[in-house]
């Protein structure tokens, strides 16, 4: 029990560290420069320790939870030897983690409004509920293909960089001929599909793979799926904006 | 103080977000894998860590950094606070406590980002330590940092942002060849890993409030965008930490070979 505490103790201290420089940041700006007392101390005391309480259960959780079952699943998924299911299982991983990202939802209805504005999709709720929605599809399935592609990558080794770069290579050529509407969105899906569950799981599987296959290094091949989850929504959101 | 009620929104909003991740795992765990989890029990207490974790971390945030956040966001972007008359446009100078804060913030809310911290354990673990996690996690803040930095100043000119992500990524194509090999899987990943809880909220509300100040930009064009700028710096600043690393080893080691009583 002592024993626990003392781990309890030690990643709150590491949590205090984690979130100084934010808070930091906010008081150095609103203190000195805009020159304004801090609206509601007390709440935002209250919040910044739900904050740092949180974050400590979370990384401890992480360590306990997702790390040794991501991981787990990888090396059961090795020994089992059937690629098709590992496939499957990736990229409903993507997918699965993707469609009901509140920021992707929120962007796509955005996007929707632009679209609509810029007269591309008529200006009724259906069709910008239904380009929305298509969206959000698009997305998610460009992630699932992602994780698809990056597990395919560790299994035969493929370097990783030659795959990111032609991905980059297409998203400049893609960036010519897409509507110039569609551009900012295309870039901003890529970063928002990442979600703090989804990276920590993905993470594990990639260097959990990489570490029970003989001939990989889990530094070398283990990492990189992020990276994919991140190149191909551009992709396909711009392909999407093409073909819409 | 946030009452009973927000905290069972929360609750419900983030096992929404969870639901279909433990579906998927359990799924192909029971069904597919059929093999029994080693201490089924610790992972358990461990997924109830991190969903109660991320329920008082969003409750938390929602409290006490986004609300101060977004003001001041609006307070920096303000007109009158830059000193604009309205309908002239001020020169790019004349903003510079917004990049400043741009900066702050970039750095601030990342080195609190949950999912780099995650990736920065696995990385230092598997590296030995070589690739420390706190190290990675200040590369990475740096290039989110600046990222913004120049996603602000892009707003505030009203350049394409085409222009800006393309000679980025020719930066991420050549840093690749003379980077060490070992770090480069996790530069692109830490690409991703970087835009999520807390930086998204804080950043979009500074890209919106500054295009609707500066006369000429949409709020829905050049408001998106800020984001792509934070995923595409950190490559090249956790690359460029690698480097940096290397090569002050190699300057020790023959530093060393040269006068070996001092060191």
């Amino acid at each position: 029990m002592l024993e626990w505490f003392n781990s309890l103790f030690r990643l709150l201290l590491g949590s205090v560290r984690d979130l100084a420089p934010i808070v930091l940041v906010i008081a150095f700006f609103e203190l000195a420069v805009l020159q304004q007392s801090i609206p509601n101390l007390f709440s935002m005391i209250v919040g910044l320790l739900l904050v740092l309480l949180g974050l400590t259960l979370f990384i401890q959780g992480l360590e306990m939870g997702l790390f040794p079952l991501g991981e787990s699943m990888a090396h059961a998924f090795a020994r089992k030897g059937s690629l098709l299911w590992l496939l499957l299982f990736a990229f409903a991983l993507g997918f699965g983690t993707t469609v009901a990202e509140p920021a992707l939802i929120a962007i796509a209805e955005e996007a929707s409004e632009v679209a609509a504005q810029a007269n591309f999709i008529g200006k009724t709720a259906e069709a910008q509920e239904s380009y929305a929605f298509g969206l959000r599809m698009t997305v998610a399935i460009s992630v699932g293909a992602a994780i698809v592609i990056g597990v395919f990558r560790i299994l035969k080794g493929w370097p990783v960089h030659y795959m990111i770069a032609g991905g980059y290579v297409i998203v400049v050529i893609m960036t010519a001929i897409a509507p110039r509407q569609i551009i900012g969105i295309a870039y901003d899906a890529g970063g928002v599909t990442t979600s703090t569950i989804t990276v920590p799981l993905v993470t594990a599987l990639g260097v959990g793979l990489a570490s029970s296959i003989k001939g990989r290094n889990p530094m070398v091949d283990g990492f990189g799926l992020i990276a994919f989850a991140s190149l191909t929504p551009m992709i396909f959101v711009m392909l999407y904006g093409i073909l819409i | 103080m946030p009452g009973l009620d927000t905290f069972i929104e929360v609750s419900l909003d983030t096992l929404r977000d969870v639901f279909p991740i433990a579906a998927i795992l359990m799924f192909f765990q029971f069904a597919v894998l059929r093999k029994p989890l080693a201490n089924p029990r610790r992972l358990m207490v461990g997924f109830v860590y991190v969903f109660i974790g991320l329920v008082l971390f969003l409750i938390g945030l929602e409290q006490a950094l986004f609300p101060i956040g977004r003001l001041m966001a609006a307070q920096f972007t303000d007109p009158a606070f830059v000193g604009a008359e309205p309908g002239i446009a001020v020169p790019w100078q004349d903003y510079y406590w917004v990049y400043a804060f741009a900066f702050a913030v970039g750095f601030g809310t990342t080195i609190a980002e949950p999912s780099l911290i995650a990736v920065a354990i696995k990385a230092s673990e598997l590296s030995g330590g070589a690739i420390g996690a706190w190290g990675l996690r200040i590369a990475v803040a740096i290039g989110v940092a600046v990222g913004i930095t120049l996603g602000v100043f892009r707003i505030v000119v009203g350049a394409p942002i085409h222009y800006f992500i393309i000679s980025g990524y020719v930066v991420v194509v050549v840093q690749t060849f003379f980077a060490p090999k070992l770090i480069v899987p996790l530069a692109y990943d830490s690409g991703g890993v970087t835009t999520s809880t807390v930086t998204v909220p804080l950043v979009a509300a500074l890209g919106l409030g500054l295009a609707e100040t500066i006369p000429g930009r949409s709020p829905l064009i050049d408001g998106f965008g800020l984001i792509a700028f934070a995923s595409l710096f950190p490559i090249i600043s956790v690359m460029a930490y690698a480097q940096l690393a290397e090569w002050r080893a190699a300057r020790a080691t023959e530093n060393s070979k040269e006068s070996p009583d001092e060191i």
